[in-house]
């Protein structure tokens, strides 16, 4: 292929774009694109914060009436207190907001778009006008699933309804999501929009992942073989592969969902039910189970989406900082693939209590408990390339050393819950909660903001402030130790999830209301917390100082261009690729790290 | 993978170049050609089969569905409306048509590949004029989507396919006219090529549901 190249190192060079709109609004730049998810997720992150904090207030103070309440939703909170239902639609749009608008955007579609291409050396991704079309569609999704929370006030039928959009849970389960307006107030439009938002999400998704396989596939520069991708790299292509591969399911669990409502078929509600005083005759009888198989099949894989990125920046900027070569990088590569290959076989212990043969729950808590093994080889690598290093503590540093800690301490509750036995007791306990809050909502949200205060100056060209960034890792990991932890013992205790209080259950006594206070405190001060990092992003935006091409001494491609880097990437060269992507204080070299693109000063051994 | 100083070890160049993706010696290119544009055969064709891969999951998840709710006692399947066969064959036959265009255009023979192009076009609208009449058959006989989970299934899985297929049918619209235009340039090859994966994808999805509806 060296022959068949015309000009040493040049290629088709793209013109910027001209005018506001083709070049902030529907640009096809993998980086605006990038940036465009990035705003996405952060608009959707304080909405789902937002929710979270009401949530906290109500569980703290079950019985007291907030004026402001009343103001802001006067037909849903109408004296003053959030009810059972509004809670439950809290509930619903938290988590739906948080795992699909967040942690499968930002990470994902946010720095995987930006950086993908430059690491690889490529100009662009593989189709820019498909990556254009997948945001629009998922900012198209996000405006949707906004409108499902009014659910009550666009049906003019409904608008003294009690309930703000749909109760089901993130999680949909049928017959309750599927039975329609029958169900309640707010559950026929208000889940219509909510299948219709989550399905345009699934499409977008799906052009996503298409661009990122088929980029990592065919547009790496010449010398950039696979192995010496780095490792955020094959994190975003696993993920893009988990994606292809799950997200048709929800959306067949949607189609068929949304034919329920609308079609009047009856996928998933039973014959003969009887719901609110009526015999639904109409409906043929369908399953509720395959709800569940059809969404968990996609559930599992997704979980996994949104915390593969983090892995493998954790890995790149522990390296990174180090000063030393990832331990053990095609380990590395392996275990991403393992856990994204078991990962598709685990979906039935989000359904040990759903009535399967026990026999059925041992094979899956089997390979649940396998998933431990890849993700345990991550977690001892990571340590391993921080023993004997000398560590540069910078805020990205910092992150993903928290990055790790959380990952561990949410990774092991998984344990707990994985055992199809122990899982009888903690099931839709406040531990479920505690467990996928510390792997979600604060592991992948620190692989996020490590993420940020990494690239932020490349993104950006200027520095974050680092004293700012460090107070925010401290209040936040104190925080949300604080804030989840302590659900853990609720959840032992038998705290049930989803409740918007525990007052009055007898096995609960009211030992845990100081505790509960506590917790909400918690939030309430972490919540506040990131105030600091907003605050830091727009002042380091418009006064910070100006960050070099390389200012954190790093060996990957997107450290060889300006910072922000030209319309083209590499401003029409290509890039020759020589090292693989961690080669941190080689012994006999002058500096402590080695760009990947430097002369080839020795013959590598296999690299 | 650690890199250490030695400057003696002799390291073999590994030969690369050939294949069906090698774009060939750069005097050989056609004007306006550049490198960018011989990566892009690979690219449409990765892109297409990953696009495909997603599209079978979708239908693999629609027929563990299907066969979930197949096996209760209350299924009642519905008749075949004898449209079904006649649509089958329409495919059938463009698809063939569809080869025969993609191998004209191979060799350069134009005149050849606009006839088969064309018909392939017109065989794909007589596909969906088929499955209307199919859909109208049974709607005549009282069968809609939410009359019994068959019906709900066979309207979904067909609609669903007869999407996909409409998609398909657009760029193929979009080939025949350049290729009666005399347009057909390298771009819009590798866009014919890529449909025609396409193409015959839906031929082969079409012939699954079929079966999967009416014979198993």
């Amino acid at each position: 292929m060296a022959e068949a190249h015309p000009v040493h190192g040049e290629v088709h060079r793209h013109e910027p774009p001209s005018g506001f709109i083709r070049k902030w609004v529907f640009s096809v730049d993998h980086k605006v694109i990038g940036i465009q998810y990035w705003f996405l997720a952060l608009f959707s992150v304080f909405i789902g914060m937002i929710m979270s904090l009401l949530m906290r207030l109500q569980l703290a103070w079950p019985t007291e009436s907030w004026g402001f309440l009343k103001t802001l939703l006067p037909a849903a909170a109408e004296n003053g207190t959030i009810s059972p239902e509004l809670y439950l639609s809290l509930v619903t749009m938290h988590g739906t907001i948080m795992v699909f608008f967040v942690l499968t955007t930002a990470p994902q579609g946010g720095f995987g778009n930006y950086f993908l291409p430059i690491q690889i050396g490529a100009a662009d991704m593989a189709f820019p006008v498909l990556n254009m079309l997948s945001f629009w569609l998922t900012f198209v999704a996000l405006v949707v699933m906004i409108l499902a929370i009014f659910a009550n006030v666009i049906d003019p039928e409904n608008a003294a309804a009690t309930v703000v959009g749909p109760i089901g849970g993130w999680t949909g389960y049928a017959p309750l999501s599927a039975l329609g307006e029958i169900a309640g107030p707010g559950q026929g439009t208000g889940v219509v929009l909510w299948i219709t938002s989550i399905a345009f999400f699934c499409v977008a998704s799906l052009l996503g992942a298409l661009n990122f396989i088929t980029t990592m596939l065919n547009l790496r520069t010449r010398g950039m073989s696979l192995l010496r991708l780095p490792l955020t790299c094959w994190a975003w292509f696993t993920t893009a592969v988990l994606a292809l591969l799950s997200f048709p399911v929800l959306l067949a669990g949607g189609v068929l969902m949304l034919f329920d409502h609308i079609g009047g078929t009856s996928f998933f509600v039973p014959a003969g039910s009887y719901v609110n005083g009526q015999l639904l005759v109409a409906k043929q009888g369908g399953s509720v189970i395959l709800w569940q198989h059809l969404f968990w099949y996609f559930g599992h894989p997704e979980v996994y989406i949104a915390i593969l990125p983090g892995m493998g920046l954790t890995s790149h900027i522990l390296s990174t900082f180090a000063r030393k070569p990832i331990f053990g990088y095609r380990a590395m590569v392996y275990a991403i693939f393992a856990i994204g290959l078991l990962g598709f076989f685990v979906w039935g212990h989000h359904m040990f209590q759903s009535g399967m043969d026990p026999n059925t729950a041992i094979v899956f808590s089997v390979i649940t408990l396998a998933i431990g093994v890849p993700s345990a080889i991550k977690t001892f690598n990571w340590l391993g390339t921080l023993w004997g290093a000398r560590i540069r503590f910078t805020t990205p540093m910092i992150f993903s050393i928290g990055f790790v800690s959380l990952f561990v301490s949410g990774g092991i509750t998984g344990i707990f819950l994985g055992q199809s036995s122990v899982d009888i007791p903690l099931h839709d306990t406040y531990f479920v909660v505690g467990h996928f809050h510390l792997i979600m909502g604060v592991a992948a949200i620190f692989g996020m903001f490590a993420g940020t205060y990494f690239w932020f100056p490349k993104m950006f060209g200027k520095m974050m402030n680092e004293t700012l960034g460090k107070i925010h890792f401290f209040i936040t990991f104190i925080g949300v130790n604080c804030i989840f932890m302590p659900m853990h013992i609720m959840g032992i205790a038998g705290a049930p999830r989803r409740y918007s209080s525990h007052d009055g259950l007898a096995y609960l006594g009211d030992g845990f209301k100081p505790l509960t206070k506590f917790v909400s405190f918690a939030a309430f001060v972490t919540i506040g917390a990131q105030l600091i990092f907003v605050f830091n992003l727009v002042w380091s935006w418009i006064k910070g100082p100006k960050a070099g091409e390389n200012p954190w001494e790093a060996t990957s491609l997107e450290w060889i261009v300006p910072s922000p880097p030209p319309h083209d990437n590499f401003a029409g060269h290509e890039p020759v690729v020589h090292h693989g992507p961690y080669e941190y204080s080689v012994p006999g070299a002058e500096k402590d790290y080695t760009m990947q693109t430097d002369p080839e000063r020795a013959a590598s051994a296999g690299d | 993978m650690g890199t250490t100083i030695t400057t003696d070890v002799k390291v073999k160049p590994v030969p690369t170049g050939g294949g069906p993706f090698d774009p060939g010696d750069p005097k050989d290119w056609p004007p306006g050609y550049s490198p960018d544009d011989a990566r892009e055969p690979a690219k449409y064709r990765i892109g297409m089969w990953v696009a495909l891969g997603s599209i079978s999951m979708l239908f693999a998840a629609l027929t563990s569905a299907y066969i979930f709710r197949e096996t209760k006692p209350d299924w009642i399947a519905i008749h075949l409306p004898p449209a079904l066969w006649m649509s089958t064959a329409a495919i059938l036959a463009s698809s063939l048509s569809f080869e025969l265009a993609r191998r004209a255009l191979r060799r350069g023979h134009h005149p050849l590949f606009n006839r088969w192009i064309t018909i392939t076009t017109v065989m794909g609208l007589c596909f969906l004029l088929f499955q209307i009449m199919a859909w109208r058959d049974l709607r005549a006989q009282g069968v809609y989507v939410n009359t019994n989970p068959h019906s709900s299934f066979f309207y979904l899985l067909t609609s669903l396919h007869a999407v996909h297929l409409a998609g398909g049918l657009i760029a193929l619209f979009a080939v025949t006219a350049a290729a009666l235009r005399s347009r057909m340039g390298f771009r819009k090859r590798n866009v014919a090529e890529v449909t025609a994966i396409y193409w015959h994808f839906m031929d082969a999805l079409w012939i699954y549901i079929f079966v999967l509806l009416f014979f198993l």
